[in-house]
């Protein structure tokens, strides 16, 4: 699903440098990204999915290898492959909630709106409890509720791949397992691969794998698993 | 390409206020230039074209702006008052028609046009409905005036008292409505034309009362010194002229005297017009204005302070557009998160720059658009601003 081979990366001037020389995510496996602040979690998360590419090395994700790809290619296999969940959720203000699990449907002309994803939308925001709030707009809904929409909106587009970036982080305990409810249980019964990042240890027996970061983030030279 | 425009529309519809003052400023911005300068050559045209079809007016000394301006538009700000002779003076020199001018009183809005018959010639003015006014008390309307009051030819209308506490002054005349006439597009459309006795009748100048011979008006005799009856306080005054008491109105004093607001001069030609204007040249209580000059001289002066508002405009607008950008620039800034998030999801480059500059493209097109539809608004409905503005 995910090969990642001989990886070096620096942003501009600084000291940071994120080298791996081989990293394989197995498809409709489970992994979690572990590591302290600035190891390069969430930077090897936007390399997977090619909102940055690397100074060397090869990314490739289902057979495609995302950092050759040109920046419009880049977008299309993004929003066409790719589900993604932000800390901050990340939804737009003056969308409603329905309007807002759409986006990936709006924004490129590679996906094509039509009833049945809204059928979709509409049945994805019933699964996750928020079905009665779709008129909504986002402020006017808890943080949990919050990161069910954008769960959904991740989810959409039936995504072989779900890259998620602190998905609870911003989440209360309750709430928190609410969303990794969601998560794990559309992951078991898609088979879909999920590739998160956490700083939370109490989710991490959730995941069939857990990579940590302090092994190989600045001169680190061994994926640990 | 329709999705884009949906989230587009659907940003600008949540921050609808701060998109209704920015469309509001750009409209404003484009609009305030570009009006004034169709109102100033609206304004230029109209001014111009009656101006040119009124070939001399005469009116007693004063300013000559506001003797052209009454007459011509008839204007409230009313101009030292000459009198019948003037009116009698130019007809008897065989050099040029004489219309007398009577334009004080109002009924309402409308200014009440006191004149003769000829002014309708004059004009070329037409009767839509109805008849001409043939006796005293009768009036005409210009169609805007007929439409502005609700009247026709059989109603009646009554002129206005020149102020609330008007007690010992203008009397109010009920009149019968006998015609309408055909819209002219000029101020004659927005006039109650009376014959000018009729306008004298207004002003107290002449009136109609209880016939203090017959035995029923006794109770309103105060004296009798032989042939002379005076009449006390309770004696009747008709505050309308019709067949039964018509013959009860008179005029006291010498019709002479009594006043005008200006003679407009039609000489048939030239050299006739030249020889009146010799003649006026040297009176002391009258004045001979030719309205073309004076519109000439005001337009002049109205060009000369356009410039200046036109300048001011611009100033302001470059000012104003300045803040927008500002705005625009910040609006941009504050969507960066918007932006990386639409980038990150996978939006096509299209997509990200059109809902992005949306609000840009949007304001500045509705803004522009509105400020096209205010100019032809203002290019079709003009006439009645000058109109309005001169009254």
């Amino acid at each position: 699903m995910i090969r990642i081979e001989g990886l070096r990366f620096r942003y501009g001037e600084g000291d940071f440098q994120l080298r791996i020389p081989e990293l394989i995510v197995e498809p409709g496996t489970t992994t979690a990204f572990i590591g302290p602040s600035g190891s390069g979690k969430t930077t090897l998360l936007n390399l997977i999915a090619g909102i940055i590419r690397p100074e060397t090395g090869r990314v490739e994700t289902r057979n495609v290898e995302v950092s050759a790809l040109s920046d419009p290619e880049r977008r299309r296999f993004r929003v066409t492959t790719l589900g993604l969940v932000f800390q901050e959720f990340e939804l737009l203000e003056y969308l409603s909630v329905l309007d807002n699990i759409l986006l990936p449907y709006r924004i490129h002309a590679a996906l094509d709106l039509d009833a049945t994803v809204r059928e979709r939308a509409g049945a994805l925001a019933e699964r996750v409890g928020i079905s009665d709030k779709l008129d909504r707009p986002p402020r006017r809904l808890s943080q949990g509720e919050r990161q069910r929409v954008a769960v959904c909106r991740a989810v959409l587009t039936d995504p072989p791949l779900l890259l998620t970036d602190e998905p609870t982080g911003n989440l209360d305990p309750l709430n928190r397992e609410r969303v990794l409810d969601i998560l794990f249980d559309y992951v078991r019964e898609s088979g879909t691969t999920l590739v998160s990042v956490t700083h939370d240890h109490e989710i991490l027996p959730r995941f069939g794998r857990v990579v940590d970061f302090r092994n190989f983030h600045s001169f680190g030279e061994r994926a640990a698993s | 390409m329709r999705d884009t425009l949906y989230l587009a529309w659907r940003y600008l519809a949540f921050h609808r206020v701060k998109t209704a003052i920015l469309v509001g400023a750009i409209t404003l911005i484009v609009f305030l230039p570009v009006g004034l300068r169709v109102i100033v050559n609206q304004s230029s045209r109209q001014l111009t074209a009656r101006a040119e079809a009124t070939p001399l007016v005469i009116g007693a000394k004063g300013s000559p702006t506001e003797l052209t301006l009454n007459t011509l538009y008839f204007s409230s700000d009313v101009p030292a008052r000459t009198t019948y002779a003037a009116a009698s003076e130019v007809a008897d020199t065989d050099l040029a028609q004489a219309i007398p001018m009577y334009v004080r009183f109002r009924v309402r809005d409308q200014p009440i046009v006191g004149t003769t018959l000829e002014y309708f010639g004059f004009r070329g003015l037409k009767l839509a409905e109805g008849r001409q006014m043939a006796v005293l008390g009768e009036a005409v309307l210009g169609s805007r005036a007929a439409e502005q009051l609700g009247v026709g030819p059989g109603d009646h209308i009554v002129s206005s008292p020149e102020s609330v506490f008007d007690i010992a002054g203008v009397y109010p005349l009920r009149m019968p409505v006998v015609g309408v006439l055909e819209f002219t597009d000029s101020a004659d459309d927005d006039a109650v034309f009376v014959d000018v006795k009729t306008a004298w009748v207004i002003e107290g100048l002449g009136h109609g009362h209880q016939d203090l011979s017959q035995p029923e008006a006794a109770a309103g005799v105060l004296r009798r010194e032989g042939n002379v009856v005076v009449g006390n306080a309770s004696v009747m005054q008709f505050n309308e002229i019709t067949p039964d008491n018509i013959d009860s109105f008179h005029f006291h004093g010498d019709l002479s005297d009594f006043p005008l607001t200006a003679v407009v001069v039609v000489p048939p030609d030239q050299r006739s017009s030249a020889l009146l204007q010799g003649r006026y040249q040297t009176a002391e209580l009258s004045q001979v204005v030719s309205p073309t000059e004076v519109m000439d001289e005001l337009l002049g002066t109205i060009l000369t302070v356009e410039k200046f508002v036109i300048a001011g405009a611009v100033t302001v607008g470059l000012a104003t557009l300045a803040t927008a950008f500002l705005v625009f620039a910040l609006s941009l800034r504050l969507r960066r998160r918007e932006r990386e998030t639409l980038f990150k999801i996978g939006g096509s480059r299209a997509a990200v720059a059109t809902v992005m500059t949306s609000e840009i493209v949007a304001v500045l097109a509705v803004g522009v658009l509105l400020a096209l539809l205010l100019t032809f608004l203002t290019q079709r409905y003009g006439d009645v601003i000058i109109r309005s503005l001169i009254r």
